[in-house]
């Protein structure tokens, strides 16, 4: 449904997106991952003809970006960061604002508006002003908004940061169940658990792809067993577990050490390390990797230039890269 | 020495007809650090605000490391630190003219202050920062930056309102480890957000929803003991179908999905196993497997919140 081939989007200064290739296939619910800068934003924007590449191309249902965006723009839903809802318009002045500018048919028009205020739980709030709507229900107005050409596809900035988590819980509902209609959907998202909610997930870094597949073969890939263990001086035990070997990462959670290490045998050493300064520490035991986990080990090995990048399918390229 | 750094009773804050605050009694002890979790406008905010002395409660009362909330809030602000939601940094001044101009608003004298910047910028990973514009800083080190800014005056007691709001998880997990080497060292943290899964993080946590706290125990206790339903984790293929399957039977309060599997969450989930296997196969499904799993803190604040409602 929508192809990158080779993009790379350049500014003033910066590289955003470098060379970036990937596949996004009809129906799919694809999280794009990644700190802040990693170039997440700008993808979506050369996806939604918002921006033209500086090299490469995206296509859209079989159409460049540059060729026809107007086309595009017709099949694309796009949702940015800060959608602009008109604040001293109503809810369904806002809709029908937007349904002129998507060039909904005026005939199904109430009847769409009708079905999307149902379906985003905005009905007793149809008639009040944008800016008195809580954060949440201005996210589900701007999703409304977004879905009044009915688009195949729908790409979503953010859509759920600074959102409370009831609010967080209905959107990924709506989120479920336009999936559900067969739309392809895009979103960008700063938080781990949403991106396990996604069929699957690119993590970006820098502008280039470091894994991407679905969420539990990331986790399954994970080059790492995790352990977890308790200890009333979480800080000690950290400090000494980290200094052990074959231990990759350490991270606190309350009086909870996350630990990963190489191999499963690990387990018993970092035990006796903690024993001989006499610090107690408890259930200690492998658990289930989290994608945050696969995440934080790939962040930390770029940090330390040790991975090369990655294309799409998740093959590294060779680190002496010869040049075409 | 008093080991609780902060003790509330009854607190309830009221605006017009509006219970921002209802009846909030909490206390935290010396060196740990406390969350309160909840959606916008359940009243952390408000409660943050009212500890300082920014407010005066409807009712109730509350200390602050000995101080009383409304008659002794001079005492109360010159020993703790705050960083709100829009802690304010200057764009166009530099890390160190920052770092010095709140130092210099929390009262740390002129001669103290290159020694103070010099110590804690370093632990906040800030060192070699000084010189950069504010403004040309990722969002992860502004955010690090105004805590710094609240050390300045060494607090014996952090106020930290959505300090990680919009940060990257990398960003995350530095500021956490920030807030755990104070801790350690006994200062005493509450910090609000709306993100569960930085919940974990904390030692004891307070879930709050409509001005009231529905909630409170350490993470793993609020998974276990005060969890009022269960999570199933459905392994099934074609995972959509199941999907709308399970929604149309309505035989649990939630059914989402997460990737390929999906999360089925309701009071006696437990029970309903059977029955939910019974539906995928008259749907053609195929389960590889469905088990019990570990819920997360958001899934317990959700079921909290769901069976307070069907109470009413």
């Amino acid at each position: 449904m929508i192809s990158i081939q080779h993009l790379t989007k350049r500014f003033a200064t910066t590289i955003a997106v470098h060379n970036l290739s990937l596949e996004i296939h009809a129906g799919e619910i694809f999280g794009l991952i990644g700190p802040d800068g990693a170039g997440k934003t700008t993808t979506l924007r050369l996806i939604a003809t918002a921006l033209n590449p500086t090299l490469g191309r995206v296509l859209v249902d079989g159409i460049e970006t540059t060729r026809d965006p107007e086309a595009i723009k017709k099949i694309i839903g796009y949702m940015p960061q800060r959608f602009a809802l008109y604040p001293d318009l109503t809810v369904v002045e806002n809709l029908n604002f937007f349904a002129d500018l998507f060039g909904a048919p005026r005939a199904t028009r109430t009847e769409l508006i009708a079905r999307l205020l149902g379906f985003a739980r905005l009905d007793e709030f149809r008639t009040r002003l944008a800016r008195h709507l809580s954060g949440g229900m201005q996210k589900k107005l701007a999703l409304a908004a977004a879905l009044m050409h009915t688009p195949r596809v729908l790409l979503l900035d953010e859509p759920t940061t600074g959102v409370d988590p009831v609010s967080r819980r209905e959107f990924w509902d709506l989120v479920t169940e336009i999936h559900l209609q067969g739309t392809t959907i895009v979103i960008s998202t700063p938080y781990l658990d949403e991106a396990e909610r996604c069929t699957r997930v690119g993590l970006m870094h820098r502008g280039q792809l470091l894994a991407c597949d679905d969420p539990r073969a990331l986790r399954d890939a994970l080059p790492a067993v995790v352990f977890e263990a308790r200890s009333a001086d979480a800080l000690r035990a950290r400090r000494v577990i980290e200094s052990s070997d074959g231990v990759l990462t350490v991270s606190t959670h309350g009086d909870l050490l996350r630990i990963l290490t190489d191999r499963a045998e690990r387990a018993a050493a970092l035990q006796a390390a903690c024993q001989a300064q006499h610090i107690a520490i408890s259930e200690l035991r492998a658990v289930k990797p989290r994608l945050e986990d696969a995440f934080v080990l790939m962040l930390g090995q770029t940090a330390d230039g040790r991975l090369p990048p990655t294309d799409a399918r998740g093959h590294r390229s060779s680190v002496n890269g010869q040049s075409k | 020495m008093n080991a609780l750094a902060l003790a509330t009773h009854h607190l309830s804050k009221h605006f017009d007809h509006f219970v921002a605050v209802d009846d909030v009694s909490f206390s935290i002890q010396r060196g740990e650090i406390y969350g309160l979790l909840g959606p916008n406008g359940a009243g952390k905010t408000t409660t943050i605000r009212m500890l300082l002395g920014l407010l005066a409660p409807t009712a109730g009362t509350g200390t602050v490391l000995g101080y009383d909330i409304v008659t002794q809030a001079e005492a109360i602000r010159a020993r703790v630190g705050y960083v709100s939601q829009k802690f304010s940094l200057y764009p166009d001044l530099t890390v160190a003219e920052n770092f010095d101009f709140y130092a210099g608003v929390y009262g740390v004298a002129r001669a103290q202050i290159s020694a103070r910047r010099a110590m804690i910028l370093p632990s906040v990973g800030l060192s070699g920062q000084e010189p950069v514009r504010v403004a040309s800083l990722a969002g992860g080190a502004r955010q690090r930056l105004a805590l710094a800014c609240a050390l300045a005056h060494e607090p014996e007691f952090l106020f930290l309102d959505e300090p990680t709001a919009g940060v990257d998880p990398i960003s995350r997990r530095m500021l956490w480890d920030l807030m755990y080497a104070r801790a350690a060292r006994g200062t005493t943290i509450l910090v609000t957000t709306h993100y569960m899964d930085e919940a974990e993080n904390c030692h004891r946590v307070a879930f709050i929803a409509r001005g009231k706290i529905i909630a409170e125990g350490s993470p793993s206790e609020l998974k276990t003991r005060q969890m009022p339903a269960q999570v199933l984790e459905i392994d099934s293929t074609p995972s959509e179908v199941a999907l709308t399957a399970l929604r149309a039977a309505r035989l649990f309060d939630e059914v989402a999905l997460y990737g390929t599997l999906i999360h089925a969450i309701g009071a006696d989930a437990r029970e309903k196993i059977l029955s939910a296997r019974d539906i995928l196969h008259a749907h053609n499904v195929i389960v590889k497997s469905i088990q019990v799993i570990v819920p997360s803190l958001e899934d317990v604040f959700i079921a909290r919140l769901r069976s307070i409602n069907q109470d009413r």
